[in-house]
């Protein structure tokens, strides 16, 4: 299995950097993530990621895009809640790049 | 993963076949064209056998030590078992008429993507420790030997094939190469060599009903978010019922379109629809997909992954069974299910409310595929329809695999298009209905890691869009299957861009003008709609 290393510490994650448990993941290891990919999380990346978890924590998937833009534009303003605002913050696409910073395992099936 | 090369370099297929014969070739495992191996996690939870954390890329597979017996047992009870896999193994005369039938080969050139090789993967293990001449002659005979290598030869090309049966149109015999792909992966499967894309959503599927793990609150809370859209885009408030003792009828759908778009806007459109005509219905969460991973792994997880649609009905009490847009869920439905987990005699005959038409068609299943439910509705006159309101789209229709060639739905959603829609294009005759071309993704290759091959497989779809496409301006692929609306979107923006893709339902949700409706702004997907809307 992969591992990603980061302050001393060993975590198991799957081929494409997910981490296998969602409940291994801390703050750190979001930000040591992106700095690996040449990204520096901001306020308004961490608004999404903060979204994921307390999301995922409730319903043990992550939010159809549909919800997470819903949702962003209600907390964050109407002028944040929509698709391209979120490819702005995480290129890659949301719910990959975003899911996996916050520790999220990626959504399988017909999707 | 390796980056998939470029269109323009993908479509220069070489069909040039290797120097060395085919048993001396082995397969060469090319990044982009096959998937992550199965989760032992996912494996335990199915309780499949040797569940280890693996990689199809490693050298060693850590198999049992006696993985070729275990092989050779389970290659003897299916040809004692099922008579149609070992009539295949016998009867091929390799005419070749399948040969250039697959979109596989059509977009790889490999030689062993050929439908009649793929089959003599495993039909010459066959011939080898199954028939006499094969004994004694070997490969004189077409016969081989077990080993390591034809074992990750089966494995490579086995999730190369899409289950489509294209190629069984072709064959003289009938032979039906996506039941032999089918044998081959339960074998596969008897030592744990699934992929994680399929083992994980079967995995899930087992666990919550559903092949994304969607839990009850989580149907249940998606559905509102679409609802809350559909209030926003009619006015219209709908409130349909979960669980429900007593409905009439249960509605069963691929768990995809409760998730992710474009297959959203399809269920929109079913709620939208249903709501219209005051259908007495319910959603389950437990008997929450419609589709089957189980049916790429083994036929006796496909039975257990199935048995909760009727079991469910009975629970609940319903009359009959109503059931979503989705490709492979209708193989399943139509061709096994009552065999495997009938009779469902607690079930009526289905018969619409709305129109009285009895389905006969589905009189031992008790099943009804919506697009023969909706087009019944629209031949009497039961729906009022704005077809203009799709002016702005020119639709073509890609019939799925397994609806078309598994069930023979041909007209119907054409009808229901030709009547929501104005601006209607057929493609081109030898890629559509009984020979329609596949996804490219379907029977659970729609992963991300395998993006060469699944952009390799939908190229001949693609090329027949891209043709209409030009002719005709098409902008939009409408289609009944959830893996479908999952997997062209990405083959069409690779092959085709600006073409868009859709379920057919909801294309019959943006036109159907509902009771009491406010004036429509915008579509499903929240596009204005450009004042089409009541113009000539």
């Amino acid at each position: 299995m992969a591992t990603l290393e980061f302050e001393g510490k060993s975590y198991d994650v799957d081929e494409e950097g997910y981490l296998s448990d969602w409940q291994n993941w801390n703050e750190g290891l979001a930000g040591h993530m992106a700095k690996l990919d040449g990204l520096d999380l901001t306020q308004a990346h961490w608004d999404v990621i903060r979204f994921l978890r307390d999301y995922f924590q409730k319903y043990q998937i992550a939010p159809m895009i549909k919800i997470l833009v819903k949702e962003i534009g209600k907390s964050l303003g109407p002028e944040k809640g929509n698709t391209k605002y979120l490819y702005e913050l995480y290129p890659a696409g949301p719910a990959k790049q975003a899911c996996r910073y916050a520790g999220l395992p990626k959504p399988t099936g017909c999707v | 993963m390796s980056k998939t090369p470029k269109p323009d370099e993908l479509s220069k297929v070489d069909y040039t076949p290797p120097k060395t014969g085919w048993m001396d070739t082995p397969a060469e495992f090319k990044q982009g064209m096959w998937c992550y191996g199965s989760k032992p996690k996912n494996l335990e939870t199915l309780e499949f056998p040797n569940p280890r954390q693996w990689s199809p890329a490693d050298e060693d597979w850590k198999l049992p030590e006696n993985w070729q017996e275990i092989l050779l047992n389970g290659l003897k009870e299916r040809l004692d078992k099922y008579r149609s896999f070992k009539v295949f193994m016998d009867i091929c005369v390799r005419c070749g008429a399948c040969a250039d039938k697959c979109h596989f080969f059509i977009g790889s050139g490999d030689p062993k993507n050929m439908p009649v090789l793929r089959a003599e993967l495993l039909r010459s293990v066959y011939r080898g420790n199954f028939t006499t001449a094969g004994k004694i002659l070997g490969k004189l005979a077409g016969a081989r030997k077990l080993t390591y290598s034809v074992l990750k030869e089966w494995w490579y090309y086995f999730f190369q094939c899409t289950e489509c049966r294209r190629c069984s149109v072709f064959c003289p015999y009938g032979i039906d190469t996506a039941e032999i792909t089918m044998m081959a992966r339960e074998l596969l499967n008897l030592l744990g060599l699934n992929t994680d894309w399929i083992s994980g959503p079967a995995a899930n599927c087992y666990m919550k009903g559903n092949h994304l793990g969607l839990e009850p609150h989580t149907i249940v809370g998606n559905l509102e978010y679409m609802l809350d859209d559909i209030e926003t885009i009619t006015g219209i408030k709908i409130k349909p019922s979960f669980n429900r003792k007593g409905a009439e009828i249960l509605f069963v759908t691929p768990s995809g379109d409760l998730f992710a778009d474009p297959g959203t806007y399809t269920a929109m459109g079913y709620l939208m629809l249903f709501h219209e005509l005051g259908l007495d219905y319910t959603w389950s969460t437990y008997a929450s997909e419609g589709g089957n991973f189980g049916f790429f792994t083994s036929n006796e997880l496909a039975k257990r992954l199935n048995s909760k649609i009727y079991a469910e009905a009975k629970r609940l009490g319903v009359k009959w069974i109503l059931g979503g847009e989705c490709g492979h869920m209708w193989r399943v439905l139509n061709q096994y299910m009552d065999m495997w987990n009938g009779p469902a005699d607690f079930l009526l005959v289905p018969k619409s409310p709305v129109t009285g038409t009895v389905f006969e068609n589905a009189k031992s299943t008790k099943m009804v595929h919506i697009a023969e439910f909706t087009a019944d509705l629209i031949k009497h006159g039961k729906l009022k329809l704005d077809p203009k309101r799709n002016d702005h789209l020119k639709v073509t229709f890609h019939d799925s695999c397994n609806t078309a060639r598994g069930m023979g739905i041909f007209e119907e959603p054409r009808y229901i298009i030709k009547n929501v829609c104005n601006h209607f294009y057929e493609m081109d005759e030898h890629t559509i209905r009984e020979k329609t071309f596949c996804c490219g993704s379907g029977s659970g290759l729609n992963a991300g890691e395998n993006m060469e091959l699944r952009m390799r497989g939908g190229l001949p779809r693609a090329n027949a869009v891209k043709d209409v496409v030009e002719k005709y301006g098409v902008n939009m692929l409408a289609n009944i299957c959830a893996i479908d609306r999952a997997a062209l979107p990405a083959i069409l923006d690779y092959w085709v861009p600006g073409t868009g893709c859709t379920g057919v339902h909801e294309l019959v949700a943006n036109a159907l003008v509902m009771k009491g409706e406010k004036e429509r702004t915008t579509n499903l997907r929240g596009e204005p709609l450009n004042g089409m809307e009541g113009q000539e």
